[in-house]
């Protein structure tokens, strides 16, 4: 019997939660073949199969999460099945588990044979009565089947359930009590959610503030005009690292304004020719970051960390961008991004984007960011307050590009296109002067994007 | 609304569209002056004159050859092949020529034919008069297959086969054409092509069918729900493009599937029927996926016994209905 274990999918990957099963119990597997997709950093990753066999137990649940390392499945694996069907039911009969009535592809040919053995001991259930059997956790045992030779049909199973939903509900309010005491609920909900106004969870508070927070939350009961929606494991990741990131970095916050009327011009001139030769639109962002990398290069503290004992610099540049879909927000990594032209950030931030958009990012996407710049003017928005994407040191975010009536030095006034640029910074790691300093140089090399100055290609 | 038959729709089909596009012509054996051997074209060459309604020679071949290049010139013919059995010479100018127009050509050319053939047995016409083809254009990337079981039905897909860019065979059962009556809306429709329809609604097994068979299982359907079976009867009216939703969707309301078809099993559309229900809706299945369809001989005995052992019939569906509700 072989074991799949939680696989480490990224460098600083410790844990992982399993989102989907993609195998059941019985099911055969070939080798390298997924059999659970698996949540981490913000991405789902598929777990491969390292052996060829049948799935023969599920050690994680859907929506667990456990450590790298930790076995969530076992594998018997191809030619290492019993060598008689008798073993084969005293190595079930072992693990006393009732729901694996069905059996490997080898055993089932030879048990064929002893047919009256196998309709009692044995029943064979069809792909649509093992899907809901598994789906709401039935003891095919508890059913009577009407179908030929008592075998238990789909809709066997599906009179069972709503007679089981009707008796469930009677239980229900007998346990009103019990629920009183129980936590609140640590992995996200999949099925419709029921709200019990009895449920008092304050009584369970533990030491965490937070958590007291979201068992307050948890307990809350629906008024008529409120619909509930259930939290999804991105929504949860989300929530749990932008409390982090707010709790332990202390915020300070600073804006400056950009006149960016060159670069503007610039992107104008060379668009459609970009647009025709590389088969998608210069957006202003890979500018926006050729500037921001140039000046992390000046100001090295801002491509780093807080390590309580230290502050980590980074001599690498990875750039996080932020991509938001309807309802979650990816944040994938530039890697490298100093090494990169204007052409090589608009490439990879296209890439980026458009996999995270089909959900396609893989954990190394997302992992290893140093600085993240965000463009929030792509929605409008004229000013922020970011939070920042732990541990990293700083946050900055691109504004809205607004024209308006400037003063210039010469005293005239000329209408400019004008942009803010917010800055988060890590108060522990960062003074108010070296991001101003910083600032200063992001917005010097924007104000000097010109066609003289900017290489494209 | 007036009843109609099944032939009386096609006719009735043929003549509006004729009226409305002049580039509508129809031609085939005895289309013309006898009016179709079925009675089919009965009446459109007194209305439409013969340079509309042209009397080929018995060459099947140059009866699709030429629709073939009449459409590519910009009309649109609607072309008979008097029997379905004797489609054959014409085969290669329909698979290797009509299909692939429009792809090799790179859009430039297009074939916009409806070829109509009558097909299926069950009306003592023997081996030559009786077959089912569809399986054999089926594989055919290209063309669009139309075996509708209802006048209504004749009448919506046949007005849209003639409007349609690419070629299209409209098999018309003939044990259909004046046993099946039904209500046909006066004037102008047409259904989409593609689309299947649920003759009958029901809870313990799925039946797909098409043409003739679709009566036979609403018969078969009435004599098993006296027995407390209710079937779900899915006509797929069109057999290329399969409609994949409404497959998956009937398949998953009961999860008993049985595919009845009047053709030969083997390579038969129940074939791709059935697969694709095993390839996509595998955790629906609470049954093996079972087909009832002609024996695997060649083709239909003039002897009526025989012809009676070789045509299903609503007792032999009824009883694969009886078994599959069962299982």
């Amino acid at each position: 019997m072989a074991q799949i274990l939680m696989p480490q999918l990224g460098e600083s990957v410790t844990e992982g939660t399993i989102a989907k099963w993609l195998k059941q119990v019985g099911d055969s597997v070939q080798k390298y073949e997924p059999i659970a997709e698996v949540i981490t950093d913000k991405v789902n990753a598929e777990v491969p199969s390292d052996f060829e066999g049948v799935l023969t137990k599920i050690l994680v649940e859907e929506g667990t999460t456990v450590a790298v390392g930790t076995p969530i499945a076992q594998i018997e694996e191809a030619g290492q099945q019993p060598v008689h069907a008798d073993e084969s039911i005293e190595v079930q009969a072992e693990n006393g588990e009732s729901a694996e009535a069905r059996v490997t592809t080898e055993g089932l040919s030879r048990v064929k044979e002893q047919t009256s053995r196998v309709d009692v001991a044995r029943p064979r259930f069809s792909p649509a009565v093992m899907h809901l059997l598994q789906e709401h956790g039935i003891d095919p045992s508890e059913i009577s089947g009407t179908g030929l030779g008592g075998r238990i049909t789909r809709k066997d199973v599906l009179a069972y359930l709503e007679n089981r939903q009707i008796t469930g509900r009677v239980q229900l309010t007998k346990t009103e009590e019990d629920l009183s005491s129980v936590a609140a609920p640590t992995k996200p909900a999949t099925g419709p959610i029921t709200f019990n106004e009895t449920v008092q969870p304050s009584e369970t508070v533990s030491a965490q503030p937070q958590n007291q927070l979201a068992q307050t939350l948890t307990g809350r009961s629906l008024r008529e005009d409120e619909t509930a929606i259930p939290v999804t494991p991105i929504r949860r990741t989300i929530a749990k690292r932008m409390l982090e990131s707010k709790h332990q970095a202390p915020h300070a916050w600073t804006m400056v304004e950009v006149d960016v009327t060159n670069m503007v011009r610039f992107r104008e001139r060379v668009k459609d020719e970009f647009k025709k030769k590389e088969g998608f639109s210069l957006t202003y962002l890979p500018l926006f970051i050729k500037a921001v990398v140039e000046s992390l290069k000046e100001y090295p503290i801002l491509n780093s960390e807080w390590a309580e004992d230290k502050i980590i610099l980074k001599k690498q540049i990875h750039i996080s961008i932020a991509v938001a879909s309807d309802d979650a927000l990816f944040v994938p990594v530039i890697h490298h991004a100093d090494r990169l032209s204007v052409l090589g950030l608009a490439h990879a931030i296209h890439d980026l984007a458009t996999r995270a958009r089909a959900g396609k990012l893989t954990p190394a996407d997302m992992s290893g960011g140093t600085f993240t710049v965000n463009n929030t003017g792509a929605f409008g928005s004229i000013l922020s307050q970011p939070i920042i994407n732990s541990p990293q040191a700083a946050i900055l975010t691109m504004e809205a590009i607004v024209k308006k009536p400037v003063i210039m030095p010469d005293d005239s006034i000329a209408i400019r296109h004008m942009m803010n640029m917010c800055l988060s910074l890590d108060h522990r790691v960062l003074d108010g002067l070296v991001c101003g300093k910083f600032l200063a140089a992001v917005k010097k090399r924007l104000e000097n994007m010109s066609a003289d100055s900017i290489r494209l290609y | 609304m007036a009843i109609k038959s099944y032939i009386e729709a096609v006719t009735e089909a043929l003549a509006e569209e004729m009226e409305a596009d002049p580039r509508v012509f129809v031609l085939g054996e005895d289309v013309g002056v006898r009016g179709g051997v079925f009675r089919a074209t009965a009446g459109l060459i007194e209305r439409f004159g013969e340079d509309r309604v042209m009397d080929t020679p018995l060459a099947e071949s140059a009866i699709v050859g030429v629709a073939i290049g009449a459409a590519m010139a910009g009309m649109r013919p609607v072309a008979e092949i008097q029997f379905a059995d004797f489609i054959m010479p014409a085969f290669n100018q329909i698979v290797s020529e009509a299909a692939r127009i429009r792809y090799r050509s790179n859009n430039d050319w297009d074939c916009p034919l409806v070829i109509r053939a009558p097909y299926g047995g069950g009306v003592h016409g023997a081996l030559y008069h009786s077959q089912s083809v569809e399986a054999l254009f089926h594989h055919v990337p290209g063309l669009k297959i139309v075996a509708p079981s209802t006048p209504y039905e004749v009448k919506g897909l046949l007005k849209a086969a003639i409007r349609d860019e690419d070629p299209v065979l409209f098999f018309e059962h003939k044990r259909c054409y004046r046993l099946i009556k039904g209500d046909v809306p006066e004037g102008d429709y047409t259904l989409p092509i593609g689309k299947a329809n649920v003759k009958r609604e029901g809870t313990d097994i799925t039946v797909f069918t098409y043409g003739l068979m679709v009566h036979y299982c609403l018969e078969a359907a009435d004599i098993v729900a006296k027995e407390g079976i209710s079937a779900h009867i899915v006509d797929l009216v069109t057999l290329k493009p399969l409609d994949k939703d409404a497959i998956l969707e009937g398949t998953a309301r009961t999860g008993k599937v049985l595919i009845v078809h009047e053709d030969n099993k083997v390579g038969g559309i129940g074939a791709e029927v059935s697969a694709m229900i095993a390839e996509e809706a595998l955790f629906e299945l609470d049954a093996p996926i079972a087909r009832l369809c002609g024996p695997e001989i060649p083709a239909m005995p003039y002897m009526p016994p025989l012809e009676k052992f070789y045509m299903l019939n609503p007792n032999k569906i009824a009883d694969a209905m009886r078994k599959l509700a069962e299982f």
